[in-house]
């Protein structure tokens, strides 16, 4: 029996970074309420462009959704001048939600509390009885509706993909992106026409960071999901590789079809459960139909601080992560399909559309690992997690047994938040 | 019309049963040869949007599904208890009956966490079969579009 432990509390300070650069990562991080309201202010409010909807989802005048930019409820709907337009979903009045429904089409928006009314892009118009009656109560003449407005966002698209900035020191979406980002989003979404196959909402039991993590983690996708290695959808022996952008925030993890690393020795010998024996009764979930001109079979593509763009064989679909507190994240899925899709082909997205989204072959793990890591921490807050896969660098890697995008993500996190 | 629904809502409480219990192997033996399992959510269903969580076209797909559980997919211990109401009939042909059902699923997990994990309505279409009804289609339209954590067991 052990009579003395090892004193282990590497980081006594709850609210410095560790020493040891990106290769660490305090579990404060994932805990602390003061960092989720710094986060807030610092990154989602801050310099970022956020994921708002796809450009189809307002495609004609009068459409809108209701979205969220970190905590905040946001607007976005097209007016009658064919542009978008989005701004908070809070009255200027007293703060109540001015669109309570997902989507719809509007030709104002009208809060209902007291009637205060906005136009499509965001401007106040009407305020209920702003002469009062019979010429008793009404606001201040001096009231000026023009000064009081939710606060508005900057947009900007790629490829359909909407993205919008409570700031103006961030720069244009391309060159914040970086142009084999912005390329990337392209090759899965441009020249064609995107159609919503389906949504859903996957509640995840931790902070908004770990699953971030998990998606930049080229590191655990062909150890956790067995279903994905053993049918040879990923190995890290694929081809393959990962892109960081130089800001580290940005990643792209993809593989491709190589059709000479057919040698499963690397696995054998790490006695890891990918190695087992499966075979599907009906092989028809995997079979795809080439939709690209290059062998890229996955790429998953993300971008800071909470948008992933998804393309797994056939089944393409944009993530939305939504933090929802110190330890609660929804995680908005979009599946998509395309309108030039034939019916056999449609027919293939619906069937890989299984290996995604909360009862996905694939994602299943990743719904769950993120609450085995926030509960795993749960008293250890002055202790860190250990990022050394691959060397300290966040560049990008022909190796996808690295951890350089995690660590990229925390480089870039760090630099916002001034940690 | 007694006889059918009585009929169909036997079939449901030993589908329930066969799940709640863990007998996932038996689960497929549930539905036709040729058949349709979905499960979606009430938005994507109202807006005729084809695609769910969970979508199989052949009683192998669901055998995968199982297999997959058993085998592949990493999730914490839980299991389910299903609750049902009273089938309603929409049409009755000779051979196939088409019936709506309210459920609601409690989950428990291995700390005894008990939630309400989903409710909704299957909307079926059975083979009679010579009174052994088997689905042809069960189209499971959950009330909400949030899933907690993830889905593994069916429902």
């Amino acid at each position: 029996m052990l009579d003395q432990v090892t004193q282990t509390t590497h980081n006594p300070s709850l609210t410095a970074w560790p020493s040891d650069g990106v290769t660490r990562v305090p579990y404060w991080i994932f805990q602390d309420r003061g960092i989720y309201a710094a986060e807030q202010k610092r990154i989602f409010q801050g310099p970022s462009w956020n994921y708002l909807c796809l450009a189809i989802e307002v495609k004609n005048t009068g459409d809108f959704v209701t979205t969220f930019v970190g905590d905040t409820s946001v607007i976005v709907a097209r007016d009658s001048d064919g542009e978008l337009y989005a701004f908070e979903n809070r009255c200027a009045h007293r703060g109540a939600l001015i669109a309570l429904e997902s989507r719809g089409n509007a030709k104002a928006f009208t809060c209902v509390y007291h009637a205060w009314s906005y136009d499509r892009q965001g401007n106040l118009k009407e305020v209920a009885f702003k002469d009062g009656i019979r010429g008793k109560g009404g606001m201040s003449p001096s009231f000026c509706m023009e000064q009081h407005n939710p606060r508005k966002l900057r947009l900007a698209e790629a490829f359909g993909i909407v993205f919008g900035s409570f700031s103006n020191d961030v720069p244009p979406l391309e060159e914040h992106l970086g142009e084999e980002i912005h390329s990337r989003i392209g090759r899965v979404l441009g020249g064609r026409t995107p159609v919503v196959l389906g949504r859903y909402t996957q509640a995840l039991p931790n902070n908004w960071k770990l699953y971030m993590e998990n998606v930049k983690d080229s590191y655990h996708a062909s150890i956790l999901h067995l279903f994905f290695t053993t049918f040879e959808l990923n190995r890290l022996s694929q081809t393959g590789g990962i892109i960081v952008d130089p800001s580290g925030g940005h990643h792209i993890s993809f593989s491709a079809i190589d059709t000479a690393a057919g040698n499963n020795k690397d696995y054998a010998e790490q006695n890891i459960r990918s190695d087992s024996e499966f075979k599907l009764a009906d092989p028809s979930l995997l079979q795809s139909f080439k939709e690209f001109p290059d062998n890229v079979t996955l790429q998953i593509l993300s971008t800071f601080p909470t948008f992933i763009l998804q393309q797994i064989q056939n089944a393409i679909a944009v993530r939305q992560i939504v933090p929802r507190g110190v330890d609660r994240t929804d995680l908005h899925w979009t599946l998509l399909g395309f309108a030039e899709d034939t019916p056999e082909q449609r027919m293939i997205r619906l069937k890989q559309a299984n290996l995604v989204g909360p009862a996905g072959y694939i994602s299943m793990e990743d719904g769950c690992v993120g609450g085995f890591v926030q509960r795993g921490i749960a008293g250890a807050s002055g202790e860190e997690a250990v990022l050394e896969m691959g060397g300290a660098d966040a560049d990008s890697s022909e190796s996808r047994v690295t951890e350089a995008s995690v660590r990229g993500f925390w480089k870039a996190y760090r630099a916002q938040m001034g940690l | 019309m007694t006889d059918i629904g009585g009929l169909i809502s036997h079939v449901q409480n030993a589908y329930a049963r066969c799940i709640d219990n863990g007998n996932l192997e038996e689960w497929p033996d549930f539905f036709d040869d040729i058949c349709t399992y979905k499960i979606t959510t009430s938005d994507n269903y109202s807006l005729g949007l084809e695609a769910g969580v969970i979508f199989a076209n052949s009683k192998g797909m669901l055998r995968d599904r199982v297999a997959s559980l058993r085998e592949a997919n990493i999730y914490e211990r839980h299991s389910y208890r299903h609750f049902f109401g009273q089938p309603w009939i929409v049409s009755e042909e000779p051979d196939a009956v088409r019936s709506e059902t309210s459920f609601m699923v409690a989950r428990i997990m291995r700390d005894g966490t008990t939630d309400v994990y989903a409710t909704g309505r299957y909307i079926d279409l059975y083979r009679m079969n010579g009174g052994a009804p088997k689905l042809r289609e069960r189209i499971v339209v959950c009330d909400s579009s949030r899933f907690d954590t993830l889905l593994a067991l069916p429902l």
